[in-house]
């Protein structure tokens, strides 16, 4: 089969000229020109191979260390009417970090359980360190060498470091748990590999940095060598992202190797040695993370060329919609404002993006303006009327919508019908409802016409939400938060982890909706997204709005900068940009 | 999608049914240690409910089920565990018993004696979780945990109350309310053949039922609830107060919890609230609302089955089985639904993600196949 070819110039681009240091915050710092290519470190395993290559793997002939560490031949998985991975062929040196990226449901936590002897491969083969190995639980994997890292933690909250990690696997000495053994042991694990955690602290006490690092520590007490890390930077602040890839480092120069998921473009190519991409549960080809871009990766991960955001001529009115003038949002007993002095306004047809560092009072921003979290001071006005006292629905009701970060979590009841998350934010309007009744019919008749006008694909709209795909879930919520006709849409991070096709129409119906005089909020973490959607970009850095730019003029270079207040303290030695996080090692 | 409502029916009944007959296997087996016969055990069982009184006896007693297991699934539809059903009905019986028996009520017309009697039991059993609702709200307290110590509170007050100085009187042996006298209660229906009657109150059973069935499914504060239930966050970012959904529906709750001991005071022959007026059934009503998920139809079944069992337990003495063993296979029953319920939940999800993605696979299958025959 042909496939597409990669050429490259050999050799890191010019541009990283001048970033030598190997630590991300601070070259993140130096390079700022460029913030989204980050330097490989130099000396690494993976810098002396050049090109990537799209046709199917090759096993990378055995290096010095011997065979790979992991190598997995033809790998294919069927569930009943799915192929989650069909062949899939890739192998892992050794004293490496492997990264294994594609998009949601592109078969990659498949592979990885099957790797893990969570189930087995319907065809295809597996060998460790050069020899076949059959896993039939996690069990055989672990005997092998082979931990994993979950995504979500699995500690206990109310037991100490060290309980945690030798839980199931407790040293025994004289009939009696070895305590003081066990500890000596972790304590000199973590000492090893820079993993820096008190192991007498209480996990609850614990921020989410350290408890993957218990979580890693877990793994390599049971003696693995081989870890896979799923997701493992979804829940880290920068700092903690820092922190983690440091560790990373440490346990790939003590010779482990390290298979790692993400779809974090930026985060693979600072990290990994080498990528290995995944499209449709097959592996697409292997890519050399300092000489491929984002978008080139993000294009074998779809299979196409991406969709560009960009705005027509400007749609934007002299009416104000939202107004709001030294709104301050208090964070809590004891601690400082999460947001201070914000003012801002946004027009009927004008689409405003907020830049920023997660973290940074985004959610807060968001939450005030749907009166979802209390403001302490300032007001909130909704076309020309105040609407800081009134509740989430009223806000609602008087025509805000609202696109929430975490699908998941806010926008969707997952285990409820496509219709009846149709009526959910807009319980108290027709069509979904008519006074105190709901409305099923026309809730109904409503749900198909967003599935039809936003292109839902759903067999129908009796079944539950869990069972779309993300993209189709996103495209669910934005035609349920353009009806009614709102005058302001808040949209949270509107395509985030979704594909592309639903990315290229919800930016669509943005652009349309603009058109059509609404007024929206963008936040979101996709500097092409909020340069090329937005007609005035606002940068918000420890909960105040610092700056707007023209997303025509501006880079996202300067974007970037701007984001991480870069310049605007020269003298501190901290990284910027992760003012929320507090841990430090 | 066609079938897949009979689908759901059955996946929705293999749970209870299952539970049953593994409680069933269970006892059987215990039976056979201790002894027993379990065939002569269990046929006693059914050869009882082939008998009229117990037939009634069995409805009778399952419309009390229902409306407590109502109660509870009222809170349950939204996570919020009301453990306090028992203290909430027992205390509404017993101050709406001594309304119902106070000599003024003797003036009154029969149907505004009625009336005032239910709603007097609804507003004390509203009240009673209303303190729990509002000590969630204002202080965060548990709701399992303060409902647990007002049951217990409840007691204490009854006892404080049901003595002759106060709302009770003695007849001979027994204290208890002034019995409510002629016209202040409701008919019963007698069967011939029957010492037991039926029950009317189970018309006030149904009609709970029914609009509870209907405030799920039609209203928009039912779909609070429900919303609330399964995701408070997106509830919360769709606009939904979640702290007064938490007072609306504890108050719901208890005004239902009061309901319980209507049918055996107003239909009763004991026509008061005294020492030997029934206990626990609010902590039955959450056994039932497990086994029916809180669903108005399936706790109707639920509700049939847990009467039919305690009914049938005497029988089991008479051939030297202990009539506990009942309670054994309730328990086994509840146990092993909770754990099945779980498991068809999942297989569900997977189930219909399998579908779904099927049935569009086929049809971008059939899209493609359309554009090429264009061709």
């Amino acid at each position: 089969m042909q496939r597409p070819r990669w050429d490259l110039p050999p050799g890191p681009p010019a541009f990283f000229a001048g970033c030598r240091r190997a630590v991300w915050p601070d070259s993140f710092r130096e390079c700022m020109i460029v913030p989204f290519h980050f330097p490989q470190i130099p000396g690494s395993p993976g810098m002396e191979e050049g090109q990537m290559t799209a046709d199917p793997p090759t096993p990378d002939p055995p290096t010095a260390d011997g065979p790979p560490a992991v190598e997995l031949m033809g790998i294919t998985k069927r569930f009943p009417g799915v192929v989650a991975n069909s062949n899939i062929t890739f192998s892992v040196r050794r004293g490496t970090v492997h990264a294994l990226v594609g998009e949601n449901g592109a078969g990659k936590s498949t592979l990885m359980k099957t790797l893990y002897g969570m189930h087995q491969p319907d065809e295809g083969s597996i060998s460790v360190n050069g020899s076949a190995v059959t896993f039939h639980s996690p069990a055989d994997a672990i005997a092998v060498g082979i931990g994993m890292v979950h995504q979500h933690f699995m500690l206990a909250d109310n037991l100490t470091v060290w309980e945690n990690i030798v839980l199931g696997s407790e040293p025994v000495a004289g009939g009696r748990l070895d305590a003081r053994g066990a500890r000596a042991r972790i304590d000199e694990l973590a000492g090893t590999y820079g993993l820096t955690v008190d192991s007498g602290a209480l996990v609850e006490t614990l921020g989410v940095g350290a408890r993957q690092r218990v979580e890693i520590l877990k793994v390599l007490y049971r003696g693995a060598r081989i870890l896979i890390l799923d997701e493992p930077t979804a829940v880290l602040v920068p700092q903690e992202v820092d922190e983690l890839f440091g560790n990373l480092r440490e346990l790939k120069a003590e010779g482990l190797t390290i298979i790692f998921i993400s779809h974090k473009l930026d985060e693979v190519r600072t990290i990994a040695d080498e990528i290995t991409v995944i499209r449709r549960g097959t592996t697409v080809g292997t890519a050399d993370p300092k000489a491929v871009t984002n978008r080139q990766l993000a294009e074998m991960m779809v299979g196409s060329a991406l969709p560009v955001p960009e705005l027509r001529e400007s749609t934007v009115t002299d009416t104000v919609v939202l107004r709001l003038a030294g709104v301050r949002v208090g964070g809590g007993a004891g601690s400082r404002d999460v947001l201070s002095d914000i003012d801002l306004q946004i027009h009927a047809g004008e689409v405003l993006g907020i830049a920023g560092v997660e973290g940074n009072g985004q959610a807060e921003l968001v939450d005030a303006i749907m009166g979802i979290r209390p403001i302490a001071g300032g007001s909130v006005e909704l076309a020309g009327s105040d609407v800081g006292h009134l509740s989430t629905a009223d806000r609602r009701e008087s025509g805000v919508g609202f696109i929430p970060e975490d699908r998941h979590r806010q926008g969707l009841i997952l285990e409820g019908t496509l219709w009846e998350n149709r009526i959910l934010g807009h319980q108290t309007r027709r069509p979904s409802a008519r006074g105190w009744l709901v409305d099923r019919a026309a809730a109904r008749a409503d749900t198909r016409r967003i599935v039809d006008t936003f292109d839902v694909r759903t067999p129908g709209i009796e079944v539950t939400a869990a069972s779309l795909s993300g993209g189709n879930q996103q495209k669910l919520i934005v035609g349920r938060e353009m009806s009614e006709d709102p005058v302001l849409l808040i949209a949270s991070h509107p395509t985030r982890g979704v594909d592309v096709g639903a990315q290229a129409a919800i930016w669509e119906h943005l652009r349309n909706a603009r058109a059509a005089g609404l007024a929206v909020l963008l936040i979101s973490a996709d500097l092409e997204e909020l340069i090329g959607m937005s007609d005035r970009l606002t940068v918000i850095l420890r909960g105040r709005l610092t700056g707007t730019y023209d997303p025509h003029s501006i880079t996202p270079e300067q974007l970037g900068a701007a984001m991480t207040g870069a310049g605007e303290e020269p003298s501190g030695d901290e990284p910027q940009g992760s003012a929320k996080s507090g841990e430090v090692a | 999608m066609t079938g897949s409502r009979g689908r759901r029916i059955l996946l929705g009944a293999a749970a209870p049914v299952g539970a049953l007959a593994f409680s069933m296997l269970i006892t059987a087996a215990l039976l056979l240690v201790t002894g027993h016969n379990p065939v002569e055990a269990f046929s006693a069982m059914i050869s009882a409910l082939q008998r009229i009184r117990i037939v009634l006896g069995t409805i009778d007693q399952s419309a009390v089920y229902y409306l407590s297991a109502v109660a509870v699934a009222i809170g349950f539809k939204m996570n919020l565990f009301n453990i306090g059903v028992d203290g909430q009905y027992r205390l509404a019986a017993m101050l709406s018993a001594a309304v119902a028996g106070a000599a003024w009520m003797g003036s009154l017309p029969g149907f505004l004696r009625i009336a005032i009697t239910l709603l007097v039991a609804m507003a004390v059993g509203a009240a009673w979780a209303g303190v729990a609702a509002l000590l969630k709200v204002t202080r965060g307290v548990s709701e399992v945990i303060s409902t647990i110590m007002l049951n217990a509170i409840a007691t204490f007050i009854i006892a404080y109350l049901l003595t002759p100085q106060r709302l009770a009187v003695l007849e001979g042996n027994n204290i208890s309310t002034p019995k409510i006298t002629e016209g202040g209660q409701l008919p019963v229906i007698e069967f011939e053949g029957s010492t037991t009657p039926l029950y009317t109150l189970v018309l006030l059973a149904a009609l709970v039922g029914v609009l509870y069935a209907l405030m799920l499914s039609r209203t928009v504060f039912g779909f609070n609830i429900k919303a609330t239930g399964m995701s408070e966050t997106a509830a919360v970012a769709s606009g939904i107060s979640v702290k007064r959904m938490i007072v609306s529906a504890m108050l719901l709750s208890g005004a239902v919890a009061g309901l319980i001991g209507m049918p055996e005071l107003l239909n009763g022959s004991a026509a008061s609230y005294s020492l030997n007026f029934p206990t626990g059934i609010g902590f039955t009503g959450i056994a039932v609302a497990l086994l029916g998920r809180n669903h108005p139809v399936g706790m109707v079944f639920s509700a049939l089955l847990w009467a039919a069992l305690d009914s049938s337990a005497n029988a089991l003495q008479g051939v030297g089985v202990p009539r506990e063993l009942v309670t054994i296979m309730q328990g086994i029953i509840v146990l092993s639904v909770v754990v099945a319920y779980e498991f068809v939940r999942r297989y569900r999800l997977t189930l219909e993600a399998r579908d779904v993605a099927r049935a569009l696979a086929a049809r971008s299958k059939e899209a493609a196949q359309a554009t090429v025959s264009d061709r």
